[in-house]
């Protein structure tokens, strides 16, 4: 019984050494224990936290991460002298991770909002945000004010400002429920299979959206117009940097130039 | 230190007292409490007719006299055994998202949806437990059911099945306990339990410290309920054997 004894500590001792050493690398998505950055000293780095669901601003493409959002980030990363990093991450963990520090900035096209503006630095404006409203063909649902009617349920990504919108607007008022996604993606997926019956989300994500799944269409009228900006910590010093980079890059027209790539106007 | 104290209290009344931000977690305990009780029930359900079939096949195959239905109890002991292994052998989160996405495809109630997939998960789990505890008893209850001239059915009724539950008891508190911190994964298909209640708050405050510790503690203060009240069961059984 000695020896298995010793055995066993043996192993639970390797066991425990193993998991230590796994402890100190690597860092994916939620962002490990890194204790780097932060410094405002020796920066060559910017990470950039994104949530590559949402076609064409950001998405996989053959494992690589592109898009509008990440070719406007590199843009400004090229102009400032740094090195861009990508962290892919749950849209509604972005702005925790910029809060804790874990990215330097949240690139995702986010809207610029007062309640956002409480925690969060935004840049200057770099495009414009559309939110409209997808329903599946011959929908009753035919504009937005017919959304008040019908205690319809809404599929939205969690914490975005489609979520906002409908949950102050309609849910707020008991007008209908909310369905909160975790990806854009499958907010569509949500709306096909009938468990919901509107989605709330950007318009060019929209536009993809219905591309690619069957029997969806997206409402005339808009739901909302505001405009998108890069999200900086509090107080962080990249916000005037990364402004001033975003004054020559539309004087130049590197942004339109970016934005007509991506997105074609029929 | 006085300034945590101030940063502690806005903190708090940022995530929970604005708004009424604490009604989303109030919301979603009741989810999570209504997912867990429904999954247990099916649960318990299946895993009963599973072990049952699995423990008849394992005790009583070779005594069967008649071909055919030792046959057909050879294959609905595979079909249990399938189930056992796909369901144990694949992540609770994948079957969540295959039963809302694939299997009931149709169907507008994620939280019933949530409840049956957790249900079947359980199942397995619960089968198991159940099926060791009627393995555990010792050969002489059958025989002395056979000899008071019990068909298995009423052996099983009357002698076997009253001392497995008292046995598994423990197991069976275990599995529930599980299975309630199971259902925090149910955000993946937009049930709002009690995590992602944690989660829409967080989204809506920035700050990660305030939902995910009252979260945590809340899970932590029902566990604890149910610890306390399956002991109280435990003891009033043993009790009721002396």
């Amino acid at each position: 019984m000695k020896k298995a004894k010793k055995f066993l500590a043996l192993l639970l001792v390797a066991i425990m050494a193993v998991s230590m050493s796994a402890c100190g690398t690597d860092s994916t998505e939620t962002g490990g224990n890194a204790a780097e950055e932060t410094g405002a000293s020796e920066q060559t780095t910017l990470i950039m936290g994104t949530s590559a669901d949402f076609a064409p601003y950001e998405y996989y493409d053959n494992d690589e991460i592109v898009g509008i959002d990440v070719e406007v980030a590199q843009a400004i990363a090229d102009k400032l002298g740094y090195e861009l990093e990508i962290m892919d991450m749950d849209f509604s963990s972005i702005l925790v991770a910029l809060s804790t520090g874990k990215v330097d900035m949240g690139i995702a096209a986010f809207t610029v909002t007062e309640e956002r503006q409480k925690s969060v630095d935004f840049t200057d404006s770099y495009g414009v945000s559309t939110q409209v409203v997808i329903v599946k063909e011959g929908s009753e649902i035919t504009d937005v004010s017919s959304l008040q009617n019908g205690g319809y349920s809404i599929a939205v990504q969690l914490s975005s400002i489609g979520d906002s919108y409908v949950t102050d607007d309609l849910e707020a008022e008991g007008l209908c429920t909310v369905d909160r996604y975790n990806k854009a993606t499958d907010t569509a997926a949500a709306l096909t299979a009938g468990k919901a019956d509107a989605v709330v989300i950007d318009q060019e994500v929209a536009k993809k959206l219905v591309e690619n799944n069957e029997g969806l269409t997206i409402l005339e009228d808009a739901y909302a117009v505001d405009e998108y900006a890069i999200t900086l910590q509090k107080g962080s010093a990249l916000t005037e940097e990364i402004n001033g980079a975003l004054e020559d890059l539309k004087a130049d027209g590197t942004l339109q130039a970016i934005f007509d790539k991506y997105i074609t106007t029929e | 230190m006085g300034t945590y104290l101030d940063d502690f209290k806005a903190q708090f009344i940022s995530n929970f007292v604005n708004e009424g931000r604490w009604r989303y977690l109030l919301n979603g305990l009741g989810n999570t409490l209504r997912i867990t009780l429904m999954a247990l029930v099916i649960g318990i359900a299946i895993g009963i007719v599973i072990a049952v079939v699995r423990s008849t096949y394992d005790k009583n195959y070779e005594a069967m006299r008649s071909k055919g239905s030792k046959i057909l109890l050879r294959l609905v002991d595979g079909i249990c055994r399938i189930y056992l292994t796909v369901i144990r052998g694949t992540p609770v989160v994948i079957q969540l998202m295959l039963f809302y996405y694939v299997i009931m495809v149709t169907s507008k109630n994620s939280i019933l949806i949530a409840a049956i997939c957790f249900g079947l998960n359980s199942g397995a789990y619960v089968a198991e437990i159940i099926r060791g505890g009627i393995m555990s008893i010792d050969n002489g209850q059958f025989e002395a059911g056979r000899s008071l001239g019990f068909g298995y059915i009423r052996t099983m009724q009357y002698i076997i099945i009253p001392q497995v539950l008292k046995n598994i008891l423990p197991s069976l508190a275990n599995e529930f306990i599980v299975l309630l911190k199971e259902t925090s994964v149910s955000g993946y298909v937009a049930v709002m339990d009690l995590t992602k209640a944690g989660d829409i708050i967080r989204g809506t405050t920035f700050s990660a410290l305030m939902p995910l510790m009252a979260v945590a503690l809340i899970y932590l203060v029902m566990v604890m309920f149910f610890t306390k009240l399956i002991s109280i069961l435990e003891r009033k059984l043993r009790d009721g054997q002396r």
